[in-house]
């Protein structure tokens, strides 16, 4: 199979087109919902510190502004037949901020640093389909022996574990992007200071003031600056979401990637279309734990998730910006089809809830011996209202519930160590548009986020297979049949599928609602 | 004089080593460490992080290290702001705190003294009754309210004022965060200063200065006020720490980067050497601003002497 992409001057000549502005200095002021950790791209995690650093680095591929992969550096690719070699073509007039250019080495010095463990980077194993990444990661190998070689200064080939049919998306996250080898050597870790760094984006850092702002101005170096519109983006930690939406209300943050879910109804009036919510790649969920005697016993489980009103929690709680979930995928992602949904779906919450009773009648619960169950959420006034909600949604069935609060890092720690819980809220969004990303997390071995402990050989044969299978359609069948599985034992409840929330000023244009929520600043412009 | 200073200066060294002991040891008990998250990391990624920032050490040993990097003034890295010192960070914020603390400071001094007055020179008359209710209600009403309603009238409706931001430190964007740290304090200092005036005025020093057919404002100002400010300068203590070292709500509405939100960020993100850089900073404050009401004291009544 082979695979090639080419980046035409038409395409981008046609996105230049569609916004006509650009004639004073123009500044975009970017909601963006905290600070980074660092903006060491290697040592970064979160989705809000990979809208700063798109924008200050191009990877070998790159975002369009529908959130769809296009070439970055790299002009074209071709895979080999058996998709286990990736050869990047990169183009000519890649430059960083100081000029030099952009050349294999730079990825293959990028692509090692981050999986050399002395790094330190959070999550290097994203990148694990490269070949030998985890070995050396871990440090067993020694970090020439990663699978990534600079043929020549316009050629990168890239040799993976197995063959990986989300590979090129896999590139498109922010681990994925390079570092500039030259400002590493010379200034440690301190290359990231606004007077040291070195960036190959549409933007370069200009400063970082902590709890205040980040300001980045266009990259004259840029191979497409012709057609950037801004002149400077300021990304605003925008952590108190109702302060947000007033700056944003009186014209000081044209955009905000986030906004106050309590004001929903006030936002739908006030700014119409200015207000934006659209499908989202990620799924909000409750985790079983499988290893509880009575979560063990699989019809209470399917009586639990049965009894939820998911239509009540997206609308009521959520005001609509959450959308009822019957799957675990969430519909509408990459490399997949229809999702595997519960076959309840379309059953009344009535003839539901009279199912469930039945079936926790049939495992042996009643009045003189109810199921009690506790939840667990992290602070926030949804999690609350919705664990709240859903308590109530089980009482019907006799199930007592007591829930139990703590901060964000607390509950995590609490999953990740594996104490005893019945229920716990966790959410996920996806890194790429691939179902993998999705039903890997609750395979056997995979200690980090299979919370419940689930443990389905079957499954992980399943999972195995559809890794090893290169045709797409039938890896989607594997997959899907994976996730009927995952429908039917129920390692997690799904609840409802996220939806992306953006306050977007009606001055700003290239902003587009993609599954992704991904919008980088090369494409946006301001108009007065 | 001065070896009362310096005494004082001395004894808060133990202070600080105490609370910076209890505060190192307390902030280790919380569950979950500072590279946490949704995600967990591989454990060979895992040892070096805890590697490069010592936590793979002994907790004892961790400890002397932070004294001993303390002594020197040097508060460590932070573990959440990782391109930052928690001296860097301190250096940009802390100016930005103590200029918002001291112009809220004053502007409750200056109005919250005034208003003082004007209500007891008017006792039980309706002027008194309508500081007073408005000082209650300054008191009660949380600043969490008070920000986003006066930012969505003077901002977002009337559009004169910006809704958030530092910019700077200009003064248009100085002004909403100023009024509603103040307002509160502005109250307590009305309350206060009316209080001990009105019972200064009938003390017997005043009585005395009309007797001698002084001026109204002679004994108001010079012999009244004098004696009634004692109670608010011991007040001004805690409270000028209190607001110089920064206001979470103040901050995180604004959107002003001043000290007072790492203390909440650290809290939550475990970014243990953020937390303890802040809590040293605030005892330092603290003890600071006793010792300097204990020596306006002096300065304002003559029965108290520091020899």
């Amino acid at each position: 199979m082979i695979n090639t992409m080419r980046a035409t001057a038409l395409a981008a000549a046609l996105l230049a087109a569609t916004s006509m502005s650009a004639l004073a200095a123009t500044e975009y002021h970017r909601g963006n919902t905290a600070d980074p950790e660092t903006l060491d791209q290697h040592k970064t995690s979160t989705i809000y510190e990979a809208h700063i650093l798109r924008d200050l680095y191009e990877g070998l591929v790159a975002y369009s502004s529908e959130g769809k992969i296009i070439p970055g550096v790299a002009e074209e690719w071709t895979a080999s037949d058996d998709g286990l070699v990736y050869t990047f073509k990169l183009r000519d007039d890649a430059k960083w901020s100081n000029g030099d250019p952009v050349v294999a080495d730079d990825f293959e010095f990028s692509l090692r640093r981050i999986m050399n463990p002395e790094t330190g980077a959070k999550y290097a194993n994203i990148l694990y389909p490269i070949k030998n990444a985890e070995a050396v990661n871990k440090g067993e190998m020694k970090v020439e022996d990663l699978g990534v070689k600079a043929i020549d200064d316009h050629t990168l080939e890239i040799s993976l574990e197995a063959a990986t049919p989300y590979f090129i998306d896999l590139l498109g996250h922010q681990t994925g992007l390079p570092v500039h080898p030259a400002s590493i050597e010379k200034f440690g870790n301190d290359f990231v200071k606004s007077e040291n760094i070195v960036t190959n984006g549409p933007f370069v850092l200009a400063e970082f003031v902590p709890n205040a702002h980040i300001k980045a101005v266009k990259n004259p170096n840029y191979h497409d600056a012709a057609n950037v519109k801004l002149d400077a983006v300021y990304y605003h930690p925008t952590e108190d979401r109702s302060a947000a939406l007033r700056r944003f209300q009186a014209g000081e943050l044209d955009t905000n990637n986030d906004a106050p879910t309590e004001q929903v109804d006030f936002m739908r009036e006030e700014l119409g279309d200015q207000f934006r919510v659209a499908p989202y790649l990620g799924t909000y969920y409750y985790a079983l734990n499988h290893e509880d005697e009575n979560l063990a016993k699989p019809e209470v489980r399917q009586a639990l998730s049965m009894a939820i009103d998911r239509e009540f929690l997206a609308d009521e709680i959520w005001g609509s910006t959450m959308v009822a979930g019957y799957s675990f995928i969430p519909p509408g992602i990459g490399n997949y089809g229809e999702p595997a949904y519960a076959d309840y779906k379309d059953m009344s919450q009535i003839d539901r809830e009279e199912k469930a009773l039945e079936l926790l009648e049939a495992a042996g619960y009643s009045e003189d011996n109810p199921l009690k169950l506790t939840i667990n959420y992290n602070t926030s006034e949804n999690h609350k209202n919705t664990a709240v909600a859903i308590a109530d949604m089980w009482s019907p069935l006799g199930v007592e519930v007591s829930l139990i609060n703590t901060d964000t890092k607390t509950h995590y720690a609490m999953l990740r160590d594996r104490q005893d819980f019945d229920v716990a809220r966790a959410g996920w969004i996806g890194d790429y548009s691939d179902p993998q990303n999705f039903l890997f997390m609750v395979e056997s071995d995979n200690d980090g986020f299979n919370y419940s402990r689930y443990d389905n050989p079957e499954y992980d044969a399943l999972m195995e297979e559809a890794a090893a299978t290169i045709d797409l359609e039938k890896r989607a069948e594997i997959l899907k049949q994976a996730e009927e599985i995952f429908m039917r034992d129920l390692p997690f409840i799904p609840l409802m599928y996220y939806g992306s929330m953006n306050l977007v000023s009606d001055k700003v244009s290239g902003f587009e609602d993609n599954l992704l929520n991904i919008h980088p600043s090369r494409w946006i412009s301001i108009s007065d | 004089m001065h070896r009362y200073v310096l005494g004082r200066l001395l004894g808060a060294i133990p202070t600080i080593f105490l609370i910076v002991t209890i505060s190192f040891f307390l902030i280790r008990i919380a569950p979950g460490g500072p590279f946490d998250l949704e995600r967990p990391l591989e454990a060979k990624v895992m040892e070096n992080l805890n590697k490069i920032y010592h936590l793979d050490e002994p907790l004892w040993s961790q400890y002397l290290l932070y004294l001993k990097s303390i002594a020197r003034l040097d508060f460590g890295p932070s573990f959440y702001f990782r391109d930052f010192t928690i001296n860097e960070l301190f250096a940009a914020s802390l100016p930005i705190s103590i200029q918002l603390g001291m112009s809220a400071l004053a502007l409750a001094l200056v109005v919250g003294g005034g208003l003082g007055v004007f209500a007891a020179l008017r006792q039980n008359q309706p002027g008194d009754y309508g500081v007073m209710a408005a000082a209650t209600l300054g008191v009660t009403v949380p600043n969490f309210v008070v920000a986003p309603i006066l930012t969505l009238i003077l901002g977002v409706y009337l559009g004169w004022l910006p809704t958030g931001g530092w910019n700077g430190g200009a003064f248009v964007n100085v002004i909403l965060p100023v009024v509603t740290l103040a307002l509160p304090q502005v109250a307590v200092v009305a309350r206060l200063t009316r209080g001990s005036m009105i019972e200064a005025l009938r003390s017997n020093h005043v009585r005395t200065a009309r007797a001698y057919g002084l001026t109204d404002y002679m004994v108001i100002v010079v012999h009244a006020l004098r004696g009634a400010i004692l109670p608010v300068v011991s007040y001004l203590g805690p409270a000028a720490a209190a607001l110089l070292t920064g206001s979470v709500v103040i901050e995180t509405i604004f959107g002003i980067p001043g000290i007072g939100r790492y203390f909440v960020q650290g809290a939550l993100n475990r970014d243990y050497t953020l937390v303890m850089g802040t809590v040293v900073v605030v005892a330092c404050f603290v003890i600071l601003f006793n010792l300097l009401v204990d020596l306006l004291y002096a300065l304002l009544d003559p029965r108290v002497r520091y020899d």
